[in-house]
C-alpha cells in the first residue's frame, strides 16, 4: 500500500471569484461554498462563512470540529469514505492536501462540549488551530427545535463537504511538497527487521452518543469490534470525528488526518522498532462493551505477536477505564505499553488526574491538566456566539466578563490537551 | 524595597525553653528571633523578616484552630509578602504546627508559604499540598543547609519566578500538577518513552498512576421499613433549566432540590446539566439516572419508610476529587441533620 | 449504583450495584416504558438489598 500526499502550502486566504490556489493564497468563492453547504435542508438560511488568520484578534466559538481540506486525485475511493463518498477502501494513490489550512465548523451550539479558538493572545498558544489559515462555517439548524442528533450530523457533513470542496477546487496544480508513505503487507512486515521489536498502535476512539461519536468508513465506531486499519487509510479520512468530548481532548478530524503518533511511529519504523499494525477500538458506555473491546483489541495485538503498543485515549473519566483495561490486558499478554492521556487534576492541580489506575501503567505521557484556568482577553472580532462560554464544558456562569474577556479551564479550548499528542503541553509534579 | 516576611518558630528556637515551656501561648515580636538571624543573611537584603511569631508546640497542638486564628490576627498588621515557618527538621509537633500555619496563612492572605522539614516529619504528609516544604536533615545540626535552601525558594516565589521540579529546587514533592510546554509534542514524548521501555532503558513516566482513599464500610441498614432513603447523584439531574447553573464539567457546586410531592421525573420538569455523556436519554426521562419514580412506589408499598424530600446532585464530569470530597462532606452533614438513614448514589 | 464498576472499585466505593449504561444507568431506552420501570425497580431493589447486607470489604452486588 502506497500513498502520496501532495501538499499545497496555504499561507493566506481570501474570498474571490473563483475557488483555487495560487502563490500560497487560497481564494474562496464564498457564494459557491455557502450554496454547497446550504443544499442540506437540515441547515438554516443564515449560514455564513468567514476567514480567520493566525495572529488576528479573532475568537471563534463554539467550534465543533476542525477538518483539513484533502481530495484524492489518484487511486481508489475518495476522502472521508462512507461519509462523503462511497465506502471504497482508501489509502492508496495520491491525495491533495491544503496544508496549513483548516475548515472550522462553528455556529449555534449542539451541546456543551464545543470549544474556543483564539487566533492570537494567550489562548492561541494552547490550540494548534490558531496556527492554521481557517475557513470558518457559521451554521444553524433550519428548525430551532430540530433533534440534536440531526443538527450534529448536518454540521459534521457541512465541514467535510467544505473541506473536500476546497481541496478539489485546487487539484491539477504542482504540489509544493510531496510525502510518500508505504505500508507493506502484514506477511512482509512480519519478515522485515527481525532484530527489531514488532509494535503496534491501539487507537482508542470516543463512542458514547451525541457529540461523543466517531466514524470509521461511515460506521458508528461504537458498533464495531476492534479492527485493523492501515495508517494510510487514516490519512485519507477513514476516521471522522463526530464528537467534542470536551473541546480540549476531542480528537478533531484534522488531528486524525495528521495523527502525530502515527507519523512519529512511521518516522521511527525500521530504526527503533518494526511498526506492524494499527488497531482501532472504541470506548463504549456499558461495562460489557468496555471489557469486550479491550479484550478483543489486545487479543489482536497478541495474535500479531506484537512486543509493544502505544495506546492513546480520547476523552476522560469513564474512558480512563478503557485505557486502563487496554493497558493491563496488554501487559498481561506480555505486550509492553506506553500511554497517552490528559489530566483532570482540579483547578489547583492537587487531585488525582485519572479516574482509574493500574500499576502496569508505568509509562504514561500526558498532554496537560485540562482543569487549569486561563484568562482569554477580549478579541476585536468574534465569529460565532461568545455567550456560550458560560455553559460550555470548562466554563461556568460568569466565565464571560462584560469587557469581553473569558475565564475558563483549558478544557474549553479546542485541541488544548490533545490525546493524540498534537500539542507540546504537558504537566509535571510540583 | 525589600519584600516583607513573617517568620514562625516554636518556644525552643525562640530560646524560651524546651518541653517544660511547650505550652507557651502565641506572641509576635517585631524583627528577627533565633533562626531568623540566619535567614537575614541568606535573604541578601532582597527580603526582610519584619516580625517573628513564637508559639509553644503543645499549646498549638491542643488549641490548633484558636492558635491559628490568633496568629493570623497578629500577622495581619505586618502586611507580609511571604510566610516562613521553621525549619522544623524531624520535630513532629513543630512540623505539624508549621504546616498548619502555612495552610492558614496561605488561605487568609494568599501569599507564598514555606517551611523546611525532614521527609519523615508527619507535617510533610499532612501539609505538603498546602505549602512548599524544603527537604532538610533530621536535626537542627542541618540548619546551615536548610536556611539557604529555604531562602532561595522563598525569593523565587516572591519574585514570581517559575518553580522547577522538586529535585531541582530541593523541596518535597507536593503532588500538585502544573502545566508546562515541553520541547516536543506529547506524541513524540510518548513514542520516546515507549522506545525506552521496549529497550529496557530507564525512563521517567510523566504521571505516576493515582491512588485513592479508602473508607470502612458502614454497617447494614437493619430496619428498611422505617428507613429514610435519600438520593444523591453525580449524573447532573436538576430541575429543567439548571437554575443554579451547575457547570457542565468541572463542577464547583452541588444542587439541593425539593421533591416533596414529585412522583415521577419528566422531560418537562427535569434534565441533566452533565456535559460528559449523551444527555438524550436523561433529558427524556431523568428517572433513568435518579430513580424517583421507583422509590416513590417502594415508599407507598412500605418497602422503605420514606424517600427523603430533597435530592442532591452534581456533575461528575471532569470534577476534581477535591471538589467531590468537599461536596460529599457537606451533603452528608445535611443528610445526617435531616435524619436520613441511608443513601443511594447513582453515577453516570 | 454505577455502570463502570472498575472505576468504583478503584476510587473505593464499598457497596457497588452494576447498572445498565453510562447515559442511562437505571433505564434502557430500547425497552417500553413499562419494561424499563420493571428493570429500574429490580436495580433499586438490589441497592436496598446491598444496604441491608453486612460487608467487610468492597462488594459488587450482581444479584
Amino acid at each position: 500500500m502506497k500513498l502520496e500526499l501532495q501538499k499545497l502550502n496555504v499561507k493566506s486566504l481570501k474570498f474571490g471569484d473563483k475557488t483555487g490556489f495560487s502563490d500560497g493564497v487560497l481564494a474562496i468563492n464564498k457564494a459557491e461554498l455557502i450554496a454547497l453547504i446550504s443544499e442540506d435542508p437540515m441547515l438554516g438560511k443564515n449560514i455564513d462563512a468567514d476567514i480567520a488568520m493566525p495572529g488576528e484578534s479573532v475568537r471563534i466559538m463554539p467550534v465543533k470540529d476542525v477538518i483539513e481540506p484533502r481530495w484524492k486525485i489518484e487511486g481508489k475511493g475518495q476522502v472521508f469514505p462512507g461519509m462523503l463518498s462511497d465506502v471504497e477502501t482508501v489509502g492508496e494513490g495520491k491525495t491533495l492536501v491544503l496544508s496549513g489550512c483548516a475548515v472550522l465548523t462553528a455556529g449555534k451550539l449542539v451541546r456543551f462540549q464545543e470549544g474556543i479558538i483564539d487566533m492570537s493572545g494567550p489562548g492561541a498558544d494552547y490550540t494548534p488551530y490558531s496556527k492554521t489559515c481557517n475557513v470558518v462555517l457559521i451554521l444553524e439548524p433550519s428548525d430551532p427545535n430540530m433533534d440534536k442528533h440531526d443538527y450534529e450530523t448536518a454540521c459534521r457533513m457541512a465541514g467535510l463537504k467544505a473541506a473536500a470542496y476546497l481541496a478539489k477546487s485546487c487539484s491539477g496544480l504542482q504540489a509544493d511538497s510531496t510525502e510518500v508513505y508505504e505500508m507493506p503487507k502484514i506477511r512482509d512486515a512480519m519478515n522485515s527487521y527481525p532484530e527489531l521489536p514488532k509494535v503496534g498502535y491501539i487507537y482508542m476512539l470516543q463512542t458514547q452518543g451525541l457529540l461523543h461519536d466517531t466514524y470509521l468508513y461511515g460506521v458508528d465506531v461504537k458498533r464495531i469490534l476492534p479492527t485493523l486499519i492501515s495508517p494510510l487509510e487514516v490519512m485519507d479520512g477513514a476516521i471522522v470525528s463526530g464528537n467534542c468530548v470536551s473541546a480540549c481532548d476531542k480528537n478533531s478530524t484534522y488531528s486524525h488526518l495528521n495523527n502525530p503518533v502515527i507519523s512519529d511511529m512511521l518516522k521511527r519504523h525500521g530504526k527503533d522498532f518494526n511498526f506492524v499494525a494499527c488497531i482501532v477500538t472504541n470506548e463504549n458506555v456499558t461495562l460489557a462493551d468496555k471489557r469486550r473491546s479491550s479484550s478483543y483489541a489486545t487479543k489482536l495485538a497478541a495474535m500479531l505477536g506484537l512486543d509493544g503498543v502505544v495506546i492513546t485515549e480520547e476523552g476522560f473519566g469513564n474512558p480512563d477505564a478503557d485505557l486502563i483495561m487496554n493497558c493491563r490486558k496488554s501487559e498481561q499478554l506480555g505486550i509492553k505499553t506506553a500511554l497517552l492521556t490528559d489530566e483532570y487534576a482540579g483547578q489547583d492541580g492537587a487531585s488525582q488526574s485519572l479516574a482509574d489506575s493500574c500499576p502496569e501503567g508505568d509509562a504514561c505521557v500526558t498532554a496537560g491538566n485540562a482543569n487549569e484556568v486561563i484568562k482569554l482577553p477580549a478579541m476585536k472580532k468574534v465569529i460565532g456566539y461568545q455567550e456560550e462560554a458560560n455553559v460550555i464544558a470548562g466554563g461556568w456562569q460568569g466565565s464571560l466578563s462584560d469587557d469581553g474577556s473569558i475565564t475558563v479551564e483549558l478544557q474549553a479550548i479546542t485541541g488544548a490537551t490533545s490525546e493524540l499528542g498534537y500539542t507540546k503541553l504537558g504537566a509535571y509534579t510540583l | 524595597m525589600a519584600f516583607r516576611i513573617v517568620h514562625y518558630i516554636n518556644q525552643f528556637y525562640a530560646g524560651i525553653g524546651g518541653e517544660e515551656k511547650a505550652d507557651y501561648k502565641p506572641e509576635i515580636r517585631t524583627g528577627v528571633v533565633g533562626p531568623g538571624m540566619a535567614f537575614k543573611g541568606a535573604l541578601k537584603g532582597e527580603a526582610e523578616i519584619v516580625a517573628t511569631v513564637i508559639c509553644g508546640d503543645s499549646y498549638f497542638a491542643s488549641n490548633m484552630d484558636e492558635a491559628a486564628s490568633a496568629i493570623i490576627d497578629m500577622i495581619r498588621e505586618y502586611k507580609p509578602d511571604a510566610f516562613i515557618a521553621g525549619p522544623a527538621f524531624n520535630a513532629g509537633r513543630y512540623g505539624t504546627a508549621c504546616g498548619a500555619m502555612c495552610e492558614a496563612v496561605s488561605k487568609e492572605f494568599g501569599i507564598p508559604v514555606i517551611s523546611g522539614m525532614y521527609p519523615e516529619n508527619p507535617g510533610v504528609e499532612m501539609y505538603r499540598k498546602h505549602a512548599w516544604i524544603v527537604e532538610t536533615p533530621d536535626s537542627a545540626a542541618g540548619m546551615r543547609k536548610a536556611v539557604p535552601a529555604m531562602a532561595k525558594l522563598v525569593l523565587k516565589l516572591l519574585k514570581g519566578e517559575a518553580v522547577g521540579r522538586p529535585s531541582d529546587e530541593g523541596y518535597i514533592e507536593r503532588g500538585i500538577r502544573k502545566n508546562m510546554f515541553y520541547e516536543k509534542l506529547a506524541a513524540e514524548r510518548c513514542v520516546d518513552m515507549f522506545v525506552s521501555k521496549l529497550k529496557g532503558e530507564t525512563f521517567e513516566t510523566e504521571y505516576k498512576m493515582p491512588v485513592f482513599d479508602r473508607v470502612d464500610p458502614q454497617p447494614a441498614v437493619k430496619d428498611m421499613k422505617n428507613a429514610v432513603i435519600a438520593l444523591v447523584t453525580s449524573g447532573g439531574i436538576c430541575p429543567k433549566g439548571n437554575p443554579d447553573h451547575i457547570e457542565a464539567s468541572s463542577a464547583s457546586k452541588f444542587g439541593e432540590y425539593d421533591i416533596t410531592g414529585v412522583n415521577d421525573l419528566t422531560s418537562e420538569t427535569y434534565c441533566t446539566a452533565h456535559g460528559g455523556y449523551d444527555a438524550t436519554y436523561a433529558d427524556q426521562d431523568a428517572d433513568r439516572v435518579l430513580p424517583v419514580d421507583v422509590l416513590r412506589d417502594l415508599e407507598k408499598e412500605g418497602v422503605i419508610g420514606k424517600l427523603h424530600n430533597k435530592f442532591y446532585t452534581t456533575v461528575g464530569n471532569g470534577t476534581s476529587v477535591a471538589n467531590a470530597k468537599r461536596f460529599g462532606a457537606e451533603i452528608v452533614n445535611r443528610l445526617v441533620n435531616d435524619g436520613v438513614t441511608a443513601v443511594i448514589l447513582t453515577s453516570t | 449504583m454505577c455502570t463502570i464498576v472498575p472505576i468504583s472499585q478503584t476510587v473505593g466505593a464499598n457497596r457497588i450495584v452494576p447498572t445498565i449504561a453510562i447515559p442511562h444507568p437505571l433505564g434502557n431506552p430500547s425497552k417500553t416504558p413499562e419494561e424499563e420501570k420493571i428493570l429500574r425497580r429490580s436495580l433499586v431493589e438490589r441497592a436496598l438489598k446491598a444496604l441491608q447486607t453486612e460487608i467487610t470489604e468492597q462488594t459488587v452486588f450482581t444479584e
